[in-house]
């Protein structure tokens, strides 16, 4: 097998996201919102040249912007986003994990009160440590099982 | 304006400030002099939860400084039960009064409330949540007790899990330079991320599942109930409840200047021989909830 060997063609124009924790696209693509109607690529447990594994999202004709991306490193933070026109890579970023998210994500407490009928907005603040997660303003617990707690 | 949310909102000079402050506060707290210091002021005390220390010793506080008190306990007569949220409650009842006393089953009520409050709010309980006014009143008790805050052996004891009031008092003795020791039923341990506090803060004692191991180098034996509602099964709550019993035995295997406290109510955590030793501080403890929350009051709502 050629060393060029692509399993999925590259793409025109569009986004890469690429480092995408093993087994996360899917999350990536509901954090985005993006419907199945949009023409993409997806890899899941890719070889990583930096050892282990990842997942690799092509999507075509979308060129995410910095703030989409930051919903990415919510659940990704490792993700790096390429953007490619005319088959080129013209500008790469790693998605950078937002230090308050309000309003996209629900607390995993059922007994918090932002999960009332309440009239508040959802509020997380990036945990000081060196580990990847969010407190909840309100009740001040850690959001378990993040991905699933994106909300449109 | 200065909310009352979480103790982790003060600092450990704040704190000091207040238990001195509440010094003060303790002869007009036993009725022994008179203070109009928040004449014409109205404090609303609202309980969604049953309570009675936290909420008699607050309405007590606010009279004893020649203030007023409004609220409810429990909401079957008030619009709550019309599905009025707690955000539109909270907006009135700030229009009413110049502080508001909070305590609500579900975590970071308070919090929302001091979002929607003109006025002050203390937190006094939000669920398995925050209850700061509580560790003050226990800060409070060990200083005026022991003489100190630093420096000091204290063994938690009882569901060290649930109850994020132990939590915060953990934290906050850890932060003053005492050595905490945990003791619990096997499923009802201190987190993790307390004990990784303690232990980075070089305060961890020791973590065992009886007071007998702690007992000897213990000051201050603080005791917890084990909360029937954390468990979905009685039989599960029945075995857990009769673990440990605080006697007048164990209590005289601690050092004589030993002194045990309990937040109340307790079910049979410590036995009633026990109340008639000099080292049962815990009415004393109850207490003290008057002068420190009359200095808290004289603080958010006299601006002193």
């Amino acid at each position: 097998m050629p060393d060029n060997y692509m399993k999925v063609q590259r793409i025109e124009h569009g986004t890469v996201i690429d480092h995408i924790l093993p087994g996360m696209a899917f999350d990536v693509l509901r954090v985005l919102g993006m419907s199945n109607d949009r023409s993409m690529s997806i890899l899941i447990n890719s070889h990583s040249k930096k050892g282990g594994k990842k997942d690799i999202l092509k999507i075509e004709n979308v060129e995410l912007s910095v703030q989409e991306a930051s919903r990415v490193a919510l659940i990704s933070p490792q993700a790096t986003i390429n953007i490619i026109v005319e088959g080129k890579v013209v500008r790469k970023f790693n998605a950078e994990a937002p230090k308050v998210v309000r309003g996209i994500l629900t607390c995993s407490n059922p007994n918090c009160i932002s999960n009332q009928k309440e009239p508040v907005t959802t509020e997380f603040r990036l945990g000081s440590d060196d580990g990847h997660h969010y407190v909840c303003s309100y009740c001040e617990r850690d959001i378990i099982d993040l991905a699933k707690r994106v909300r449109w | 304006m200065r909310h009352v949310i979480s103790v982790q909102d003060f600092s450990a000079e704040e704190i000091i400030d207040l238990l001195d402050r509440a010094e003060t506060m303790v002869a007009i707290a036993r009725g022994e002099a008179v203070s109009d210091l928040l004449r014409g002021k109205v404090l609303a005390c609202i309980f969604y939860e049953p309570s009675t220390r936290t909420r008699l010793s607050f309405e007590t506080a606010m009279h004893r400084l020649g203030g007023g008190v409004i609220g409810f306990a429990g909401t079957e007569a008030t619009s709550v039960v019309k599905g009025e949220t707690l955000a539109d409650t909270i907006r009135m009842v700030s229009a009413y009064a110049d502080a508001v006393v909070l305590r609500h089953p579900r975590e970071g009520a308070a919090r929302l409330a001091s979002q929607f409050s003109d006025v002050p709010v203390l937190n006094a309980g939000d669920g398995a949540g925050q209850h700061p006014t509580q560790t003050m009143l226990d800060l409070f008790t060990i200083r005026s007790e022991m003489g100190r805050l630093e420096g000091l052996n204290i063994s938690l004891v009882g569901d060290l899990r649930y109850g994020r009031t132990v939590h915060s008092l953990a934290i906050a003795l850890a932060k003053f330079g005492n050595r905490i020791n945990l003791v619990s039923p096997e499923g009802l341990e201190m987190p993790g991320e307390v004990v990784a506090y303690l232990k980075d803060a070089g305060k961890f004692g020791k973590a065992c599942h009886t007071p007998e191991e702690v007992i000897t180098d213990t000051d201050v034996l603080y005791v917890t109930r084990i909360q029937k509602e954390r468990f979905p099964d009685p039989v599960e709550y029945e075995k857990m409840a009769g673990v440990y019993r605080v006697d007048p035995e164990l209590v005289s295997r601690g050092p004589d200047n030993m002194i045990i406290m309990h937040p109340l109510p307790r079910v049979n955590e410590i036995t009633p021989e026990v109340d008639a030793l000099p080292q049962a501080k815990y009415f004393v403890q109850a207490f003290n909830a008057v002068p420190v929350r009359m200095a808290l009051l004289s603080r958010v709502i006299g601006g002193e």
